[in-house]
């Protein structure tokens, strides 16, 4: 278990979204989140991450056996959590290489690992910026400034792909692609799999999963974790609906 | 929640706040003619020049202290202040010169010795009201350019000064620029002769060492025909709970097809989170491009002062000619910033840019104040306007006020404007991929002021970007 969430209670605001969640990740294991709109599901994945809008209130999330609920959200990033962002925000004026070489040396100090100079890190990127498609431009443009929606998410990956991160949440990284985009972000995500890493794969649609292939689909619904199932449960909720689960308990 | 974090990231501490102990010269506080021939006489002046400051005294007498800047602050008591401190032994060499006061440069990165003197910057070093040392002047007087404290120019090149001083900002041009004309102590005289391109970047450094005692800083920059130069200035002063005041003023002049490019680092003590202490920076800055083609481009990083109020303007009267103003300006603390410029388009074919980058922090409040006035003879005039604020945290404020008047109805001006904070949502971005939240701050920081920090000359932008730094650094846990 890399990532273990026990009886997680978190609201926004003064609305309680989280009810009691249970999940653990499996290292080397795809998990897919499906569910509702408003179930909860970017709530969960902002509650690992530390995001500011979410206070929790009861239960606990442990990774690699300790508890991340006292980290701060950078301290998370270094010890190995990514999360891809809906709608990446924009940066003006701060380089895209600059921001990811920055982000990078900060894993690498963390990890006891020597910092790459800019020659380094240039040719590490460009090999990234080629595999998914990416312009070259990409190296001196400002952090998500004017960048089309595919280019944003392809961005996310290319930031994934260089910090190697050990837990992976993709939040509706599929959402606002077309079938190229989505085919090179995939790709992307199949080429960071191992049996060490696991993926957090929060997602409306079913189109990623084909290309995903996910070891487990969870149900996100009423703020708790409702089933647990293959892949087989995805052809099922794309022609059923999510109504049928909250009958089934 | 978030914002209380921000603001311990934006509480920078002031570094340069020390202060020397010289044995100094200082005459005691109070400002009537006698104080104004006292100054005159300590210059050893030619007696036109003591014309001139009593009539601009005169003037000063008349007019009254603006307040239309959307500034506050207690009154200045002119009288309380001290109109002249300089160190005991006037040097006349270098080996004269205290050891404390090299000393003091040392410790602000500006070595004066000859040995480890800059490498291709000449450097004017005023200390409260007297030039200590011009390095490098006489390399540059063999290129025929003349680089020398405004004391020595009135001296020693009366035909200069009485042709240019006061006439691009006249005497009694404002309460300010009226008080300087009087009491101005020292500053720079820069003249560039035809055709010449100066070989190195020229620049003066203003520290404010005295207790009590106000600044009245003067400088004039002539670029003849054809020629170019770039000037920077720096200034800083040590850390007291009294206001000091400083007053300057700053005239250039460029000829046809010369350019000026003028910069400026600002980082007089800010006084501290409550007010207290500070220098009142109360600057009139204006360029005239008289020739055609000519060019005057003023690039200033505003970081320091309790209050600023300053308006680097170009009088565009040269067909062709153009004028820019690139400025960040930054108010933390309880700092209070009225900044901006005019460009006033005579000429045909003029051409001004306006690059404002506002940051608030704490409690700063920020105020960009900028006129365009294209008037009926300068067909074909030209003016684009970025006027961009940046919040960190919830307790600063931004202002903007703009005013155009055009009488050129072919004029084209653009005038762009934007607020933002310094989103929450930006700042997670970036610590989510590991970057620390004071790196964080700064990496946004910069990224607003790229535009900016790119117009300055490099050892510049390097210094400008580590004074950011210092400015919004603070204790994050």
């Amino acid at each position: 278990m890399i990532l273990d969430i026990k009886n997680l209670h978190a609201k926004i605001g003064d609305k309680e979204i989280l009810k009691g969640l249970n999940l653990s990740l499996e290292k080397g294991k795809v998990h897919a989140i499906m569910g509702p709109n408003g179930a909860g599901k970017s709530t969960l994945s902002k509650a690992i991450v530390g995001h500011y809008d979410v206070e929790i209130t009861a239960g606990d999330i442990s990774y690699k056996g300790k508890s991340l609920l006292e980290l701060s959200p950078e301290e998370r990033a270094l010890e190995g959590i990514f999360m891809s962002f809906q709608n990446p925000v924009e940066v003006p004026g701060v380089n895209n290489a600059y921001f990811l070489r920055t982000a990078l040396n900060a894993k690498r100090i963390h990890d006891g690992k020597e910092e790459l100079n800019a020659a380094q890190f240039l040719r590490l990127m460009r090999e990234h910026l080629t595999a998914l498609g990416m312009k070259p431009d990409m190296v001196s443009r400002s952090l998500n400034e004017g960048f089309s929606g595919g280019e944003k998410k392809r961005n996310e990956i290319l930031q994934m792909l260089i910090l190697e991160p050990d837990v992976i949440i993709l939040d509706e990284i599929d959402s606002g692609l077309d079938i190229d985009a989505l085919k090179a972000v995939s790709e992307g995500i199949n080429q960071m799999k191992d049996e060490k890493r696991s993926f957090l794969v929060i997602t409306h649609y079913s189109r990623i999963l084909d290309y995903l292939k996910p070891d487990y689909i969870h149900v996100l619904k009423d703020g708790k974790i409702l089933k647990t199932a293959g892949v087989d449960l995805v052809e099922k909720l794309e022609s059923e609906g999510y109504d049928w689960i909250k009958d089934e308990l | 929640m978030e914002n209380k974090q921000i603001d311990t990231v934006v509480a920078g501490d002031y570094k340069l706040g020390f202060e020397v102990d010289i044995e100094t010269d200082t005459v005691e506080a109070g400002l009537d003619e006698n104080t104004i021939a006292f100054i005159s006489q300590k210059k050893e002046e030619p007696k036109w020049m003591l014309k001139l400051r009593l009539k601009a005294f005169e003037r000063w007498k008349k007019m009254s202290e603006p307040h239309w800047a959307h500034l506050d602050y207690e009154p200045i008591d002119y009288q309380a202040i001290s109109y002249f401190s300089a160190p005991k032994t006037a040097p006349s060499s270098l080996d004269e010169v205290d050891p404390k006061i090299l000393e003091a440069y040392k410790k602000l990165g500006i070595p004066l010795d000859e040995q480890k003197q800059l490498q291709g910057i000449a450097v004017d070093a005023v200390f409260d009201s007297v030039s200590v040392k011009t390095t490098y002047s006489e390399e540059l007087n063999k290129h025929g350019i003349i680089f020398c404290s405004i004391s020595e120019a009135i001296r020693e090149h009366p035909e200069l000064i009485k042709k240019y001083m006061f006439s691009v900002v006249p005497m009694s041009d404002n309460y300010f620029a009226a008080l300087n004309s009087a009491v101005f102590t020292d500053g720079t005289f820069v003249y560039i002769p035809k055709g010449v391109r100066c070989p190195m970047e020229l620049s003066t450094y203003f520290r404010i060492n005295a207790l009590n005692t106000g600044q009245f800083e003067r400088t004039l920059i002539v670029a003849d025909e054809g020629s170019y130069v770039s000037y920077n200035e720096g200034c800083s002063a040590p850390t007291r709970d009294e206001h000091q005041l400083h007053a300057a003023v700053v005239e250039l002049i460029t000829m046809k097809d010369a350019e000026i490019k003028y910069s400026t680092i600002q980082n007089w003590y800010p006084g501290d989170a409550t007010g207290k202490g500070g220098i009142y920076n109360f600057v009139t800055k204006r360029g005239l491009c008289q020739g055609e083609n000519s060019k005057i481009s003023w690039t200033q990083v505003e970081t320091g002062s309790a209050i600023t109020w300053k308006y680097p303007s170009c009088i565009l009267k040269g067909d062709n000619s153009v004028g820019e103003f690139y400025s960040v300006a930054v108010t933390t603390l309880a700092q209070q910033a009225d900044t901006g410029t005019k460009m006033i388009h005579l000429g045909k074919n003029t051409s001004s840019t306006i690059v404002s980058k506002g940051i608030s922090a704490m409690k700063g409040q920020n105020t960009y104040r900028g006129l365009v006035k294209i008037a009926s003879s300068a067909k074909g005039a030209r003016n684009h306007s970025e006027c961009d604020s940046l919040l960190i945290g919830s307790e600063c404020g931004a202002h903007t006020f703009p005013y155009l008047e055009s009488k050129d109805t072919q004029g084209q001006i653009e005038h762009e404007a934007s607020t933002s904070k310094i989103s929450d949502e930006q700042l997670f971005y970036l610590r989510q991929r590991g970057i620390n939240e004071e790196d964080a701050v700064s990496m946004i920081v910069h990224g607003f002021c790229k535009e900016v920090f790119s117009q300055l000359p490099m050892e510049y932008a390097v210094e400008a970007k580590a004074l950011l730094n210092l400015t919004l650094e603070g204790s994050v846990g």
